[in-house]
């Protein structure tokens, strides 16, 4: 039975590869929009709900969130 | 009553999106640390179990195996309810909990696949077979990749949104195939022994770090989701600011 413990160990292990895989591809994910947020802001792009005292610009719908 | 109408304005709270990733950003430190916790005691009182039987070592396997193969179910049906969320209630954020869920979910399923065949070449002599179970599984696998392609295949996430919650649905069929498909079909896959009328068939020494473990990767998953939820409403709103920025823009240069 001690041979079978190569399988055991490649389930364990390609499992443990995928999971960080994944969890590294949400951190890079939520790292890179992060950042396009902040550099957005820094140019001074606010949402219309941040812009409550700036005047209505032309209508238009729009999924502003 | 008022009970009832609490509880009806958290949800309506919960469809503001401000409201929701602060609530997110609250939550996900803890669930992640219980979910490392959960897993790594699972696996442990799992490698501490004694061996089985008959299998020997590779029971070990499924310590992993059964708990992504019921996450790839558990989170195929969350995206349905999502599907629901979205084509019956409009809920602002139900599209967006489908889209981050699609990825998580097909991982798992493809975890399923892997271990269960490393599982399957010592035991049953072979790494796969085309039977009833391994073949609805991998429909299950099939399904999150055409639902992954949907949801980024449309610049309008609303319209993507809407086309993918219709597919989700009725793919949902497959859900009580895979539970079934053991009890329906003769296959080489074992018959339910967890979740079954009489009670489970597994002794409580390997039964208890199996429910361990599956609490562990469960609490995992809703981590991850809520953080993939996160950045795809951070990425909607990316997109509405740039829309809103090039109109200012446009607008001044006249």
């Amino acid at each position: 039975m001690t041979s079978h413990a190569a399988y055991v160990a490649a389930a364990y292990g390609l499992s443990a590869l995928v999971i960080v895989a994944l969890v590294g591809w949400i951190l890079a994910d939520q790292r890179a929009r992060r950042r396009e947020l902040a550099e957005l802001e820094a140019r001074g792009v606010r949402r219309r709900s941040d812009r409550r005292t700036a005047p209505a610009a032309g209508g238009g719908a729009g999924a502003g969130r | 009553m008022s009970d009832a109408a609490a509880a009806t304005g958290r949800l309506t709270g919960l469809a503001n999106p401000t409201r929701f990733l602060a609530l997110v950003d609250r939550v996900v430190p803890w669930l992640g640390g219980a979910a490392l916790l959960t897993v790594a005691v699972g696996l442990f009182l799992g490698f501490a179990a004694p061996e089985d039987y008959q299998q020997g070592i590779t029971v070990r396997i499924m310590y992993i195996h059964v708990p992504f193969a019921w996450l790839g179910m558990l989170c195929y049906t969350v995206m349905a309810v999502s599907a629901l969320g979205t084509l019956v209630w409009r809920h602002p954020l139900a599209d967006v909990a489908l889209k981050a869920a699609a990825p998580i979910g097909a991982a798992f399923t493809l975890l399923a696949l892997v271990t269960g065949s490393i599982w399957g070449k010592p035991m049953w002599g072979t790494w796969w077979v085309w039977d009833a179970r391994l073949t609805s599984v991998f429909v299950l696998f099939l399904m999150y990749l055409g639902i992954i392609a949907l949801t980024r295949a449309m610049d309008d996430p609303t319209r993507a949104g809407r086309a993918a919650a219709v597919v989700a649905l009725v793919g949902f069929v497959n859900i009580p195939i895979i539970k079934f498909s053991v009890d329906w079909w003769n296959t080489l896959h074992q018959p339910a022994s967890v979740i079954r009328f009489d009670g489970p068939t597994i002794h409580p020494s390997l039964l208890v770090p199996l429910l361990v473990s599956a609490a562990g990767f469960t609490l995992m998953f809703f981590t991850l989701h809520l953080m993939a939820m996160r950045t795809e409403i951070w990425r909607r709103r990316v997109i509405a600011m740039r829309r809103l920025a090039a109109r200012a823009a446009e607008g001044g240069g006249r």
